[in-house]
C-alpha cells in the first residue's frame, strides 16, 4: 500500500484500503489557528458543550497577531473562549508563531498520524510523514465533536528528486518548477510521495517548503520518509513513540515523476498564478516595491540565514521595503541570538512579529494598486496581498533578498 | 435530492478562494462578504446575480485558501449549486459541509453559455444545458456526501446524530 493507504487503514480501522473508497477515519491530532473562532460558534450552533479529546488538539493565533481591528481582537476574544470551554491545553495564544511552524517544532506532528487543520497548508506536516490536510470550520466542529471525519482514499503519485542542488537554488525552487512544469492541479485530489536523492539532503526546513505547498498543486497529502534528519528533529521536541514512513516500490500504475534538480536555476512564479512559473534569466528588469521574507513556506531559521548571508554588507534599495517575518518566536530568538535580525536591520528591513501579516492581504504590509512584491509566500492570487491592481512574485528567500537589493527581481546568483 | 434548475454564470480555469472573496473581508460577516462576491473578476456579479442561480466553470474551481466564507458567500448570495470541469478539493468539501450542492463533468466548460439554463439531476448525475438541450455525465456524488446535502450540511447531521447532548 501506498502511505496514504496506511495511514487511512489505520486510522479506519481496516486492513487494507483502495483508492477512491470511502472511509470514516479517527482523527489523530487538530489544528486550528484564528478560525477556532468560527469552529467555536459552530459547535455552540448545535448545541455541542463537549469535543471528544481536546489534549489532541492544538490551538495558535497567527493570521491576526498582534490584531489590525477590532473585529479581530473579537475574533481573539472568541478563540480564547473556546479554547477556555473546551479544555484545550495546547494553546498558543500570540507567543507561538505561526499555526503550521508551531505544530511542527513544538512536537504536536509524528510520522504516521492522521492530522486536520482549519488552513490548507496543514499539509506542510507531511515534512515528518504525517498524513495532514485541510478542512472548513463546520468540518472541524463535527470532528471535534465526533473524533472523526470521512475521507476519500486518494490515489498517490511521486516525485523523485534526483541529483544534486545547486546553491542557491532551493527547495523553494523546486517545488515552484514543478508547479510550472505539471500545472496547479498536478496533484488534484491526490497523495504525492517525495523520494530521491536531493529528498534526502534536504533538511527538515526545506522539506516543509515543499509540502506546505503541495496543495498549490491540488494535493491533498504530501510525504517524505522517515530518515535520520527526521528521527533529530523530533528527537529534540518530543519523547512519544511512532512508527516510521517508508515507502514501497511504485506500483506498474503509480505516475512517477524523476526530475534532475542538479541543472535547475532559481525560477519565479509569476502574476496571478502559482504555476506561471519562468526561470529568472528570461524575466525582463522588473522593479519592485516591497520583498518579504517570512511565512509558514520560507521563514524558518535556514530561510533567514540565507537572507542575511545575501545582505550582510548591503542596503535595501530605497525604492523598496523589506518585511522580514520569522515564523514563530522560537525562530525569531533564535534568528537574535545568531545575530541575524541585527543583519537584516542594519541592511534596512524591517522585523515583523511571527504572524502571517500580509501573506494573505490582512496587514502589515499590503501593496497599493501599481506596486509589485517579491514574496517568499506561496501564493500569489490577484488582491492576495492587497490591491487587485498590484502583483505578487514568488521566490525562494535567496532571490527575495538579493531582489529587494537591487531594487528588481534579480537572479541571486548575480548578487 | 431533488433536481436543481438555474440561470448559468460561467467561470474558466482556476478560479481561486480570494476571487471568491477577497482575504480583506476573511474576518468580516457574511451580510459584508456577500457584497464583495468576485468583486474583481466579474463586478457586476453581486448586483445581477438572482436566488436559484447556478454557476459552471472550468478546472480546479475554489482553489487556495480553506477559508469556508468562499462556498458561504456563493451560498448566500443565492447561488444554487455549482458545476466545475474540477474543484480543488477543500473547497469541495467546505461546498458539502454547508449544504451548497457541488458537482464536477468532465467537458462542461464550453457546453454553456452565460444566461443559459442548466439542469442538474443528482440521481442519474446528468447535467441538461435546457437552453440547447445539450446533456452530460457528471461525476456521481458518494452517499456520505448525498447524506450531509440533503441534511442541509454537517452541522445539521451533527445536531441529529445527537451533537447536542453530548
Ligand atoms: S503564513 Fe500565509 S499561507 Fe501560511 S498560514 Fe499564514 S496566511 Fe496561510
Amino acid at each position: 500500500m501506498t502511505t496514504a493507504e496506511k495511514i487511512l487503514a489505520r486510522a479506519s480501522g481496516r486492513d487494507i484500503v483502495r483508492p477512491g473508497e470511502y472511509v470514516t477515519a479517527e482523527i489523530d491530532k487538530f489544528m486550528s489557528h484564528d478560525a477556532f473562532a468560527a469552529v467555536h460558534m459552530s459547535l455552540a450552533s448545535v448545541g455541542v458543550q463537549k469535543i471528544c479529546n481536546p489534549e489532541r488538539v492544538v490551538v495558535a493565533l497567527d493570521h491576526y497577531v498582534p490584531p489590525p481591528t477590532q473585529r479581530a481582537a473579537s475574533i481573539h476574544q472568541l478563540v480564547r473562549d473556546g479554547v477556555r470551554k473546551y479544555g484545550i491545553t495546547n494553546f498558543y495564544a500570540e507567543r507561538g508563531g505561526i499555526a503550521h511552524q508551531v505544530m511542527m517544532e513544538k512536537g504536536h506532528v509524528l510520522p504516521g498520524q492522521l492530522v486536520v487543520g482549519t488552513d490548507s497548508h496543514t499539509c506542510t506536516y507531511g515534512a515528518l510523514g504525517a498524513a495532514s490536510c485541510g478542512i472548513g470550520f463546520s468540518e472541524m466542529a463535527y470532528a471535534l465533536a465526533t473524533g472523526k471525519l470521512w475521507f476519500r482514499v486518494p490515489q498517490t503519485i511521486r516525485f523523485e528528486l534526483n541529483g544534486e542542488l545547486p546553491f542557491p537554488v532551493s527547495s523553494k525552487d523546486i517545488i515552484l518548477k514543478i508547479a510550472g512544469d505539471y500545472s496547479a492541479e498536478a496533484a488534484q485530489y491526490k497523495a504525492v510521495e517525495f523520494s530521491g536523492r536531493a529528498s534526502r539532503d534536504m533538511s527538515v526546513e526545506s522539506r516543509m517548503t515543499i509540502s506546505n505547498m503541495a496543495v498549490e498543486i491540488g494535493a491533498k497529502f504530501c510525504f517524505f520518509e522517515t530518515d535520520d534528519k527526521t528521527q533529530a528533529y523530533l528527537s529534540n521536541r518530543t519523547h512519544e513513540p511512532y512508527q516510521e514512513i517508508h515507502f514501497e516500490e511504485p506500483s506498474e500504475n503509480m505516475e512517477v515523476y524523476h526530475i534532475d534538480v542538479s541543472e535547475m536555476e532559481p525560477v519565479v512564479a509569476i502574476p496571478h498564478c502559482v504555476d506561471n512559473v519562468k526561470q529568472i534569466s528570461q524575466l525582463e528588469r522588473l522593479e519592485i516595491h516591497q520583498a518579504i521574507l517570512g511565512s509558514c513556506t520560507n521563514g524558518r531559521l535556514e530561510d533567514l540565514r540565507i537572507g542575511a548571508e545575501f545582505i550582510k554588507g548591503k542596503t535595501v534599495h530605497p525604492n523598496v521595503r523589506l518585511l522580514v517575518i520569522p515564523a514563530s518566536w522560537e525562530i525569531y530568538r533564535q534568528a537574535m541570538d545568531e545575530g541575524l535580525l541585527s543583519i537584516f536591520l542594519e541592511a534596512g528591513g524591517i522585523i515583523l512579529n511571527p504572524s502571517c501579516g500580509p501573506c494573505f492581504g490582512a496587514h502589515m504590509g499590503l501593496l497599493a494598486p501599481g506596486e509589485r512584491c517579491i514574496s517568499s509566500t506561496n501564493r500569489n492570487f490577484k488582491g492576495r496581498m492587497g490591491s487587485d491592481q498590484a502583483e505578487v512574485f514568488l521566490a525562494s528567500p535567496a532571490t527575495v533578498i538579493t531582489s529587494a537589493v537591487h531594487g528588481y527581481i534579480t537572479d541571486p546568483r548575480e548578487s | 435530492m431533488d433536481v436543481i434548475e438555474g440561470r448559468v454564470w460561467v467561470f474558466g480555469d482556476n478560479v481561486d478562494t480570494d476571487a471568491i472573496v477577497a482575504g480583506e473581508y476573511l474576518d468580516a460577516p457574511i451580510e459584508e462578504t456577500i457584497k464583495h462576491v468576485f468583486a474583481s473578476l466579474k463586478p457586476d456579479f453581486v448586483n445581477e446575480v438572482r436566488q436559484g442561480d447556478v454557476i459552471v466553470a472550468g478546472k480546479n474551481f475554489g482553489c487556495g485558501s480553506s477559508r469556508e466564507n468562499a462556498p458561504a458567500s456563493l451560498k448566500a448570495v443565492g447561488i444554487k449549486c455549482i458545476i466545475a470541469e474540477s474543484f480543488a478539493r477543500i473547497f469541495f468539501r467546505n461546498a458539502i459541509a454547508i449544504g451548497l450542492p457541488v458537482i464536477s463533468a468532465l467537458g462542461v466548460p464550453g457546453r454553456f453559455q452565460e444566461g443559459d439554463t442548466a439542469s442538474i439531476d443528482f440521481s442519474r448525475s446528468m447535467i441538461v444545458n435546457v437552453t440547447d438541450g445539450d446533456s452530460l455525465h457528471a461525476e456521481p456524488l458518494a452517499d456520505e456526501m448525498i447524506e450531509i446535502l440533503d441534511s442541509g450540511g454537517i452541522l445539521e447531521v451533527l445536531r441529529r446524530h445527537g451533537g447536542g447532548n453530548q
